[in-house]
């Protein structure tokens, strides 16, 4: 007889809702990202809804799985360039000639266009940033249950 | 106050008080998560929503899983301690302190209290007439307070680099399992 490597694979029923879940959080966290500017919500949200669907996936079908799917390499790297991305956006709107994270002059023609543009822009490096984060806490606390 | 908000209220107490009182660490940490639930719905009902929508995400969803998971590296009971006298005597002469101290505070949800006067009104109109879009918290996070996010994002990444170094120190992550 095989022994599952993980807790709860054998669980049915656990299985098949999360299957049906995950695909939902996903999209929902995408439009609490990209929503944020006239709903409730933004990329710190948005990220930890993400990361909790990445999380519910690794809790039912186990870690090596959810490393198959996102490998830590990528986790590791989403940190990085969320922050990158945050910084960047103010360096290019100095290099424009504007203040540092002065959004208005991303857009040449219209202030307004430049404002959505940069409030985008830098939710979406705070969303790529947070659901890192919490993955690879989550990778990192789950990584240590299996030694 | 609203009914429903004293029922949170009382319900927010009554759960602090049974986490503090249980030894199961199991059960304190799921009731933690009521707890955030509990706070999410007083901040749903102050119309502080995208505070709600963290606080549910973030204290009832990933640090209930974050505590579960502390859990499985240690034990599932507290060990039982004798009762010290001189830390409870501490904290209720702090708590004393601070009860008094809000007593000086605007009354509980006062649109006229001064955190509303002072920079909120210049907020709320320049979101309308400079951003056309309807979120101000988005509006403040991002644009108003720029700065203050970018530093939180990299309080965030530092978390997670902490995290890292703690619990990853003399392993290979690149690609492979932790």
């Amino acid at each position: 007889m095989k022994i599952e490597p993980v807790g709860m694979r054998e669980k049915t029923i656990l299985r098949v809702v999360a299957r049906l879940f995950i695909p939902f959080i996903l999209l929902f966290a995408l439009y609490v990202q990209f929503h944020g500017d006239y709903g409730p919500g933004g990329g710190f949200q948005a990220g930890v809804i993400f990361a909790a669907g990445f999380v519910l996936y690794g809790l039912i079908f186990g870690l090596p799985t959810l490393q198959r799917v996102v490998p830590f390499i990528v986790v590791e790297a989403s940190v990085a360039i969320g922050l990158l991305l945050y910084a960047g956006v103010g360096v290019a709107t100095v290099l424009l000639g504007g203040a540092f994270l002065d959004y208005r002059v991303l857009d040449a023609h219209d202030a307004t266009q430049g404002l959505h543009l940069g409030i985008l822009l830098v939710e979406f490096g705070v969303g790529l940033a947070v659901a890192g984060a919490m993955l690879v806490i989550f990778y990192a606390f789950a990584g240590r249950r299996s030694d | 106050m609203a009914p429903i908000e004293l029922l949170l209220f009382a319900f927010l107490i009554a759960v602090a008080l049974l986490v503090a009182r249980l030894r199961d660490l199991l059960a304190a940490a799921l009731l933690l998560g009521i707890f955030s639930l509990l706070c999410a719905g007083l901040f749903v009902l102050n119309d502080a929503v995208d505070v709600a929508f963290t606080e549910a995400a973030v204290g009832a969803g990933v640090s209930t899983i974050l505590l579960l998971g502390t859990l499985s590296l240690t034990r599932r009971e507290e060990k039982s301690q004798p009762t010290r006298w001189a830390p409870l005597v501490v904290v209720f002469v702090t708590g004393g302190a601070l009860a008094l101290g809000i007593l000086d505070m605007p009354a509980y949800g006062d649109p006229t209290a001064p955190i509303h006067q002072h920079l909120a009104p210049d907020y709320i109109a320049g979101t309308a007439a400079e951003f056309g879009i309807p979120n101000v918290v988005t509006a403040i996070l991002t644009s108003y307070r720029g700065f203050d996010t970018l530093g939180e994002t990299a309080v965030i990444v530092t978390a997670a680099i902490g995290i890292l170094a703690l619990l990853a120190s003399g392993r290979r992550w690149k690609g492979g399992a932790p």
